[in-house]
């Protein structure tokens, strides 16, 4: 520093005194494609401003060029962590502006799914931040599990991580024995998983220290924020989609909304953890409900809406009223009810909502998606600011910011 | 719940009388409209209000409708009581060569991204806000890609010649 101080700066020049850093974009700590440039003071934060938009798709103007059933496998993008739980959400909001009511056994197998796909996304999310405090072995262990789920998602519509799951109205086939059959192996082998993932770090010394006071925000900033999801129930306040605007009969099912207290890195982690004990046990209610279904019943997998259900292939092959349908859907004979309507769904990371506009015609006149990502991950320098990098990093993986949906 | 459309359909109009129009309920939500330099004022009066108390802003977005000059651009707000656990959607319309807005950074620190993603797609100039530049786009474009005469591909268009996708 003293050699430092000889250095005749030029009049009027201002000497910088902090480094800046730039975390990302192709940063392997940040888990995808976005970059912090962070102004460190030694190793503490003094700003972090974020860029956003590296891989933005303009996924709310293709929409508008396609009609309902196409706009599935773009909303498989956006949280590609849970695509099931996206593609339910679209769904049941193209299901709310046409006025189809779906069949309970559909509601059920839904939330199997969406519960599902909850637990495979936390999964991810709490195995992530153990990497970045130095834990590798919980990740590498709990991954099978989520093989696991994605063995079940191919079984029902024949791909893993981009699903394009179901159709307007139901299911584009009944889940067959085999689903089942991996749903219940899930079922009796998970909880002693996820119970020995929990002992790896819950009062781990090393683990508590890296993640308690780090990374905290407060219910009421948080809510100006924006939070939802997991991370606004750990600063204490539990508002959950689910509960407060059913959708799918989730007023059907009995769980516990959990909360944290200080909204903090370990709250986060403790709160997704306890919303996959409760996922769990939802998905174990759907399943009794599903198995009461016996005879015909048992047989419904989407609604009577040939209108805007597309009809499975074989029935195009063999039926003639089949492949009517198919042809008018298709070829876009089939025009949209005019309105407007918002329809949301407690996503992995929050209220994922659809705000759709239809004039009338083949395409929506305006979609927008509203990404519980994008939202928060403002709130990200508020978050770090004064606390250490090593920090920042967990932070940054323990608020589960995935790309695909920040950017749309 | 105690808090009905009709209820805040009242208080709304009791407070900014004609001002406040065109009240619908879409899908059971409650959408209305008001003049832009209102937007704050209605805004603050939905966030202060001790029965309503609209204190969380869950979307905002906004719509080109081209063939109603002098409102073009609509802004969207959507607000949710969580309290009460009602939503309700609130709009205003500016004329497309005016896209002033008053900013609703002031009152909701969610609306900074909100607004500068609203701003980068249909040019919506949010007054008062700390940071009005791109966020998704890059900076160098010079124009609003979501506002409709940006038509998409047509995709049934004959003209084009390409001998790899055969259009």
């Amino acid at each position: 520093m003293t050699e430092q101080a000889h250095i005749k700066l030029q009049k009027g020049s201002i000497e910088k005194t902090t480094t800046t850093l730039n975390l990302g974009p192709t940063h392997p700590a940040t888990h995808g494609v976005f970059q912090n440039i962070l102004e460190l003071d030694g190793e503490r934060i003094v700003s972090a401003t974020q860029t956003v938009g590296y891989i933005h798709r303009a996924f709310e103007k293709i929409a508008e060029r396609r009609p309902l059933y196409q706009i599935t496998p773009l909303t498989d993008r956006l949280n590609y962590c849970s695509s099931p739980l996206n593609n339910m959400g679209w769904h049941i909001t193209c299901e709310k502006l046409l006025g189809i009511q779906t069949p309970k056994r559909v509601d059920y197998l839904r939330v199997i799914i969406m519960e599902l796909s909850r637990i495979s996304d936390h999964l991810i999310c709490n195995s992530i931040v153990g990497v970045d405090t130095g834990a590798y072995t919980g990740f590498l262990y709990v991954m099978q599990y989520r093989e696991l789920i994605y063995e079940i998602y191919e079984e029902i519509c024949g791909s893993r991580l981009t699903t394009n799951m179901g159709r307007i109205g139901g299911f584009e086939r009944n889940f067959n024995d085999v689903a089942f059959q991996k749903l219940e192996k899930f079922l009796k082998e998970y909880p002693a998983v996820l119970k020995e993932f929990i002992n790896l770090f819950e009062r781990n010394r090393i683990f508590m220290e890296r993640t308690q006071g780090t990374g905290g925000i407060d219910a009421d900033r948080a809510l100006n924020y924006g939070f939802t999801g997991p991370n606004l129930r750990a600063a204490g306040i539990d508002y959950d989609v689910r509960v407060h605007t059913p959708y799918s009969s989730y007023q059907d099912f009995q769980f516990n909304i959990p909360t944290g207290t200080t909204g903090d890195n370990y709250d986060r982690w403790q709160v997704r953890n306890a919303e996959m004990w409760e996922s769990l046990n939802i998905i174990e209610q759907a399943y009794r409900k599903v198995q009461e279904f016996k005879g015909t019943d048992a047989d419904v997998f989407h609604a009577n809406v040939s209108e805007y259900y597309l009809p499975e292939k074989k029935d195009v092959y063999t039926k003639m009223e089949s492949l009517i349908w198919h042809f008018k859907i298709v070829m876009g004979e089939i025009n949209m009810p005019v309105g407007e309507v918002y329809q949301s769904v407690e996503g992995a990371n929050g209220e994922l909502g659809f705000y759709l506009i239809s004039d009338g015609g083949r395409t929506p006149y305006r979609l927008h998606f509203r990404r519980p990502c994008f939202i928060y991950y403002q709130a990200y320098d508020e978050l770090v600011r004064g606390s250490m990098l090593s920090d920042a990093i967990v932070t940054l993986s323990s608020l589960n910011l995935i790309a695909g949906e920040m950017d749309a | 719940m105690a808090l009905s459309n009709e209820l805040i359909k009242q208080k709304l109009i009791a407070k900014f009388e004609e001002q406040v129009s065109c009240f619908s309920d879409s899908y059971d939500m409650l959408t209305f409209e008001a003049p832009k330099e209102m937007n704050l004022k209605v805004l603050s009066f939905l966030f202060d209000d001790e029965t309503l108390k609209f204190r969380f802003l869950t979307a905002l977005c906004a719509v080109h409708y081209p063939e109603s000059s002098g409102g073009e651009l609509a802004v969207v707000y959507h607000l949710h009581s969580l309290s009460e656990n009602v939503r309700i959607r609130f709009k205003v319309f500016t004329d497309i060569k005016k896209p002033d807005v008053y900013s609703a950074t002031g009152l909701f620190s969610t609306a900074n991204w909100m607004e500068r993603e609203t701003y980068d797609f249909y040019g919506v100039n949010f007054i008062g806000h700390p940071n009005l530049i791109r966020i998704l786009n890059v900076e160098e474009m010079d124009y609003f890609p979501m506002r409709k005469e940006f038509p998409l591909e047509d995709q049934s268009r004959i003209d084009k010649d390409d001998e790899m996708f055969g259009r």
